[in-house]
């Protein structure tokens, strides 16, 4: 992947909009790779959790807005918890499903369930699912 | 002495057996949970997003409505209904301009929401109130030779300032069950997410997450595992199925809610009832032992 790196890329509106959402800055990243390497579903996603920090602090918010890492996150906050700045990473995640959901794409249409997967699963799965994957 | 308790949705629901086994296991420690009225669900997850208070109203209505009966504290007993409040009672009341809206949105509300109530689970009552020791007196069939390991997830254990004990290492599930006459087994993934609830979306993440976990407690030497989290009991369960299906060297491996072996412990026995809402069965494993 190739990048072009400019002082208005670099500060666009998105970055703006996902440290406001997040209240993270997430220019304090400095890549140690810590919260990658304690992500229990890092092998399923597209970006790695650092990764997603270093193209933020770029500008490349497309990418990250697109990306299927944004949807396998499951807001465990090991991440966060671990991180050596201090940085909340799962809510920097949890802001970019967000600028998603509030234009309503989200990955899961409650209709979609098959009516045989409804019936045995338990509200709590329901409740949350459609909390941080429906638009 | 009563002691007010929070169920949340799935307590009603798949997860009867951890209402029933913890009520009874309370009564037997000489506490009543008494059910708070007018409860609704919490939202299930926390919202972290800066902005949107709405998010947060389900949570702080089950506060204000503990608040209007007059309750200092709510006992919780699931682990994500747990955190979610604690969450959202930080959240709102940490600010006092999050507050004020908050409260503006629920104008209809006979009173405003102060924050008052405390939130407490059920594992920090027993450890804390009742205390360990004390549990061992009661202790009528030891779990003796029941090498179990206790399943924390996320939530009992993360954000670190809501953590039921040390966020990284912590031990009082495993103080619980020694106290109880098992063996205890810290095993590795004891505090990786099952998956959640990417178990609609992405059934494949939370069956291989299930694969890692059971096979990471089994390695360790444990029989069983214990959770107070629905959604962690629903996947490390319910998705053995499936995870048998997929691996076929996988060995399944029973999955409890922490007071359902206690009531097995402390005399109040095994309820046939629950046996229904396991997939794994857990009676041949209770038999083996010579606990049924």
């Amino acid at each position: 992947m190739s990048y072009e790196i400019s002082r208005n890329i670099i500060k666009n509106e998105l970055v703006e909009k996902i440290e406001e959402l997040s209240g993270q800055n997430v220019f304090d990243c400095y890549q140690c790779g810590t919260c990658s390497a304690g992500c229990p579903v890092v092998e399923y996603m597209d970006i790695m959790p650092n990764q997603v920090m270093r193209l933020a602090q770029f500008g490349a918010t497309e990418d990250l807005i697109n990306s299927e890492t944004i949807w396998i996150c499951s807001a465990c906050l090991q991440c966060s918890t671990r991180c050596p700045k201090g940085i909340e990473v799962a809510k920097v995640m949890e802001a970019l499903r967000s600028i998603n959901l509030r234009k309503r794409i989200g990955t899961l249409d409650p209709n979609k369930i098959e009516a045989e997967e409804l019936q045995d699963l338990p509200p709590i799965a329901l409740v949350g699912a459609f909390r941080k994957l429906t638009g | 002495m009563n002691l007010p308790y929070y169920p949340g949705c799935t307590l009603k629901a798949n997860a009867e057996n951890f209402e029933d086994s913890a009520i009874k296991v309370m009564e037997i420690l000489d506490y009543q949970l008494i059910e708070m009225k007018d409860w609704v669900c919490c939202g299930t997850v926390f919202s972290m997003t800066t902005d949107d208070l709405m998010l947060q109203l389900a949570s702080i209505r089950n506060l204000l409505r503990a608040e209007e009966q007059n309750l200092n504290e709510l006992v919780v007993l699931c682990s994500m209904c747990y955190n979610t409040l604690q969450r959202a009672k930080q959240f709102i009341t940490e600010d006092e301009e999050n507050l004020n809206k908050v409260n503006d949105l629920m104008y209809k509300e006979n009173i405003r929401y102060q924050g008052t109530v405390d939130i407490i689970h059920l594992l920090t009552v027993l450890k804390d109130r009742i205390t360990f020791d004390k549990i061992k007196e009661k202790v009528k069939k030891p779990l003796s030779s029941l090498k179990i390991g206790g399943y924390y997830g996320c939530l009992l254990v993360r954000p670190q300032e809501f953590a039921i004990d040390d966020f990284e290492d912590p031990s009082i599930i495993e103080d619980l069950f020694s106290s109880l006459g098992a063996e205890s087994i810290a095993f590795p993934y004891r505090l990786e997410c099952c998956g959640a609830y990417q178990t609609i979306t992405k059934k494949d993440v939370t069956i291989k997450r299930t694969y890692e976990i059971i096979n990471s407690a089994r390695r360790a030497g444990c029989e069983a595992i214990v959770t107070s989290c629905p959604l962690c009991a629903f996947n490390l369960d319910q998705r053995q199925k499936e995870t048998a299906e997929e691996f076929i060297e996988f060995e399944k491996m029973p999955v409890f809610y922490f007071t359902e072996l206690m009531s097995v412990a402390l005399g109040g026995g095994w309820d046939k009832k629950w046996s229904k809402l396991h997939y794994v069965d857990p009676q041949p494993i209770l038999k083996e032992k010579g606990l049924l």
